[in-house]
């Protein structure tokens, strides 16, 4: 174990923590912006710079390992000046598109930007065009809201293990490009991770904004490993599936079923009253008339020919709940035990 | 999961996903974990990249995890006992086996191991078409490690003797003490949401919620006494499956069918059968969000409700019971599925009434020992795994810990067997179906919206380069496919990913429904059809 103080305050914390992590441990916040708990420490930014006792220049709080004995200060005039002037030099080509952008509201530059007071950049630099195509047509890709965080780069190479895009070019005219179209996986975990407004779902776009939406939180319903999510909704109308960090099986993660798929649940495909089949052709129906007739038919079927005469099969897409009274169905009203459903497939 | 019931007493997986972060190795076999459960696969990425875990991939398939593996190989599908047998005969042989939990926690080694005898290195590289060394070298990677965790799929449990080869994989894990151990297990992974759910609830002919069997009268009469029937009142007959409820529909055996939220006619076996099957129905009603191939065959149509527009339930592959929430208002005139049954239900003469899904999870938790502590409260924030007997019950993450659910973990004798459909002269080639990362099961939901068909628009056969070579087709060509029962035509999409001899077609696409092709022939058990091994021949289409 290894003892210092942060702020005057005395921390114990196993060898190999670093200064970042010994500060959260007890409440002291440092602010961030590449610094993402399921990466390893990036070190781009340069938000979370502290003092050391002892030591000349400041040192980045997210990639500096604890030392024994060490009096660091978090929070300085010195300290806010190099904040202010790290993030100025992010804004010089930053287009503040806040009032367009799906980030705005809950963008971790623009909270930043906004505690440090920043009103003005003197800074210029000549703007360099980019194109901006990304490695999957899902995410639409903002180069001049990017800050070469790397976030995005290192999640898709730790996390998916896949390594599907890359920085190219420096300074100013630096991007994230895609190395390979072809293994991208369309997964987003790139777009959950971006602390801007650099990476955006393209099926989502101006379609909400975020202190508009209502987030609730539910289970995928596509596969079986089950993570957790939220459905973004606004107007009735599912806009975007979002993750919390560290929630579930998933810790945050998603596929691309589980995040883009959600567009069948508000799809003008839907059907919407129940149906009864005449002379071939479907025909719109009332409950009252769709019911009795399938009440009627089982009822006759039941009576001539036994309970075994009818077979049901239950849903594996379905909730506990209605499999549960589907087989209750079966079984107490019907009085079979023909009932499945198609898990063995 | 007849397979692992039978040999644990229980048919879930047995250890948490997190689990494989612990594992020393883990054999990943039938299953294309990148693309049917995208996290699970980071995970084992993780495992490798962070904790030095080693992967040992073993599949007809060259999926893309074998990127990350230690060690890979391609035996000839169909051929799975045979390779597992080979591996537990060296592993027994080199001493790698746990002989104290073997001893302790297990019964029935001695006929189990005598039978393994005969497969030898040899005899199963005749077999598996796999050399020697790799056989050793797999069994190595296996069977020094500890813990050693096992994960399997459809491309295990879809053939005719799916049921043997999930025994035999229980086998493999109880032989080297993989049972009960963090980073250890055999598991299962579960390709949709609720197939863990829809087990749990009794949606099985033969057993009630929490798998008590219709075939013992005090399950029987308990179930009875808590639907308020008489005490015989409930049928002591294991009902029919769904591969033998068609077929008895074409006899005229079952007159009428309800469907709930299934679209059998584009993922069943042998499909031209299966629409013969349903024209015979007297009566066939189909409850479902959309009019699915399965529904514009019914003669009513119920409109159903998606996940967004209800509370309840679903279960996880590791058995970990969790929250749905509404979050939208229902369109139109559809109705939560659970009013639909329950109404339904009434109107037959049985009462059912409920005011919410709340109060059906708190019926099933009277009637359910393992889901006994399972409350909405309990899972408001996070999951339980179960079995989780009360409300005190934190819930049981990891299955079989001291001892198996139905006491001794029991070895299988299990012999190979050669599949169903063999390629022979006339078809030669292998055909398997699956799915990709980017769509779900029948496509009724993935296929909707534009998000997911710009990133896989298309249907397409993945074969080897080395049989398009042969059959004088490019990239993008057109195929024809064809096997004993029927036909389709496909864009070729070449790829090392199947082996020489394979072809591979998922099955998402209703216009093209691979499963014209398939065999229906079942598991004796578990009564799942063989779709991974069909014999077609491939074509260049004109
Ligand atoms: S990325 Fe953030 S700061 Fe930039 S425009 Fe969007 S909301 Fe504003
Ligand atoms: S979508 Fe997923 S695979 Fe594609 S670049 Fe982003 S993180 Fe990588
Ligand atoms: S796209 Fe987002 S995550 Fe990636 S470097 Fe730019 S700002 Fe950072
Ligand atoms: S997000 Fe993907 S991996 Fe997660 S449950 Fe949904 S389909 Fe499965
Ligand atoms: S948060 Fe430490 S350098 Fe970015």
């Amino acid at each position: 174990m290894v003892t210092l103080t942060i702020d005057g305050k005395e921390v114990t914390v196993p060898q190999g923590t670093t200064i970042l992590e010994a500060a959260k441990s007890v409440d002291i916040r440092i602010p961030t912006l590449c610094y993402h708990e399921r990466l390893n420490p990036i070190g781009s930014c340069r938000m979370c710079v502290v003092e050391i006792d002892g030591f000349g220049h400041p040192m980045a709080a997210c990639t500096t390992p604890v030392e024994d004995g060490i009096e660091v200060t978090t929070n300085s005039d010195r300290l806010t000046r190099i904040r202010q002037d790290s993030l100025k030099l992010i804004l010089v080509n930053h287009p503040l598109d806040c009032p367009i952008c799906d980030k705005g509201g809950e963008c971790l530059l623009q909270d930043l930007v906004y505690e440090h007071g920043i009103d003005k950049v003197e800074y210029t630099a000549a703007k360099v065009d980019r194109d901006s195509l990304y490695a999957t047509p899902l995410i639409r890709y903002w180069p001049d809201r990017c800050i070469m965080c790397l976030r995005c780069v290192t999640a898709c190479q730790e996390i998916k293990g896949i390594g599907a895009i890359s920085i190219e070019g420096d300074g100013y005219g630096a991007q994230v490009v895609a190395v390979d179209p072809e293994i991208c996986q369309s997964c987003g975990e790139c777009l959950q991770v971006c602390p801007t407004g650099a990476l955006t779902a393209d099926l989502s776009r101006y379609r909400g904004r975020t202190w508009l939406i209502d987030r609730v939180p539910t289970t995928c319903t596509y596969c079986g490993c089950g993570c957790q999510l939220e459905l973004n909704v606004q107007n009735n109308q599912v806009i975007a599936v979002t993750t919390k960090d560290g929630v579930g099986v998933n810790q945050g993660s998603l596929c691309v079923k589980g995040r883009f798929g959600y567009e069948f649940i508000n799809s003008d495909d839907r059907l919407k009253t129940p149906m009864i089949k005449q002379n071939g052709e479907f025909q719109e129906a009332s409950w009252d008339e769709a019911l009795s007739l399938v009440a009627e038919k089982f009822s006759a079927i039941k009576a001539e020919h036994g309970g075994g005469a009818i077979g049901g099969l239950t849903s594996a897409r379905c909730s506990n709940e209605e499999n549960y009274l589907f087989q209750k169905f079966m079984r107490a009203a019907i009085g079979t035990n023909n009932v499945d459903h198609c898990a063995r497939l | 999961m007849a397979g692992l019931a039978a040999t644990f007493g229980s048919g879930a997986m047995t250890n948490p996903i997190k689990d494989v972060l612990k594992s020393e190795t883990v054999l990943v076999t039938g299953t294309n974990t990148t693309e049917n459960h995208p996290i699970f696969a980071n995970y084992l990425k993780e495992a490798v990249l962070k904790h030095g875990t080693k992967i040992l991939v073993i599949d007809p398939r060259r999926i893309d995890l074998v990127d990350y593996a230690e060690l890979y190989l391609q035996p000839k599908p169909g051929t799975d006992i045979a390779w597992i047998n080979g591996l537990m005969h060296i592993i027994i042989k080199e001493g790698w086996a746990a002989q104290e939990y073997v001893a302790e926690r297990c019964e029935g080694y001695e006929d189990f191991a005598k039978n393994l005898e005969k497969y030898t290195p040899e005899y199963v590289s005749g077999i598996t078409g796999l050399s020697e060394d790799e056989l050793y070298a797999a069994a190595k990677l296996y069977g020094q490690a500890s813990p050693a965790s096992i994960l399997y799929a459809m491309g295990i449990t879809q053939h005719s003797c799916g049921t043997d080869n999930v025994k035999s994989l229980g086998n493999l894990a109880m032989l080297c003490g993989n049972m009960g151990v963090e980073g250890g297990g055999v598991n299962p992974l579960r390709g949709q949401n609720n197939v863990q759910g829809a087990c749990d609830m009794g949606g099985l002919p033969n057993v009630y919620t929490g798998y008590q069997k219709v075939d013992i009268p005090e399950v029987r009469e308990k179930f009875a006494k808590a639907w308020g029937l008489e005490a015989d009142a409930l049928d002591a007959n294991p009902g029919l499956v769904l591969t033998e409820m068609f077929p008895a529909a074409a006899e005229g055996k079952v007159k009428a069918m309800y469907i709930m939220g299934e679209n059998p006619l584009v993922s069943d076996p042998d499909l031209t059968h299966i629409e013969h099957c349903v024209e015979a129905l007297d009566f066939f009603v189909v409850q479902d969000l959309f009019m699915t191939e399965t529904a514009k065959m019914a003669d009513v149509v119920l409109p159903g409700v998606s996940f967004a527009e209800k509370d309840g339930t679903f279960v996880n592959s590791e058995r970990v019971v969790q929250r749905i929430r509404k979050a939208l208002t229902i369109p139109g005139e559809a109705r939560e599925d659970r009013e639909i049954i329950a109404e339904l239900s009434t109107r037959m003469g049985y009462e059912m009434k409920y005011e919410s899904a709340e109060a059906i999870m708190q019926e099933i938790s009277q009637v359910t020992p393992s889901y006994g502590g399972i409350t909405y409260e309990r899972i408001a924030e996070k999951g339980l795994a179960w079995p989780c007997p009360d409300t005190d019950h934190p819930g049981t993450p990891i299955l079989h810990v001291s001892n198996f659910s139905r006491g001794k973990g029991l070895f299988f004798t299990i012999d190979h067997q050669p599949p169903a459909e063999n390629a022979d002269a006339e078809y030669p080639f292998i055909l398997t179906t699956g799915r990709v990362h980017s769509h779900f099961h029948t496509g009724t939901m993935t296929r909707k919206g534009e998000g997911l068909n710009k990133v896989h628009p298309e249907i397409k056969a993945e074969i080897n380069p080395e049989d398009a070579a042969r059959l004088g087709v490019e990239d993008g060509d057109l195929l024809s496919i064809s096997s004993r029962r029927g036909s389709i035509e496909v864009k070729a999409w070449l790829s090392d990913r199947p082996a020489a001899g394979l072809v591979f077609v998922p099955f998402h696409f209703h216009e093209v429904a691979v499963n014209r092709l398939t065999n229906a022939v079942l598991d004796p058990v578990a009564k799942i059809p063989e779709y991974k091994v069909c014999a077609v021949k491939v074509e260049k289409a004109v």
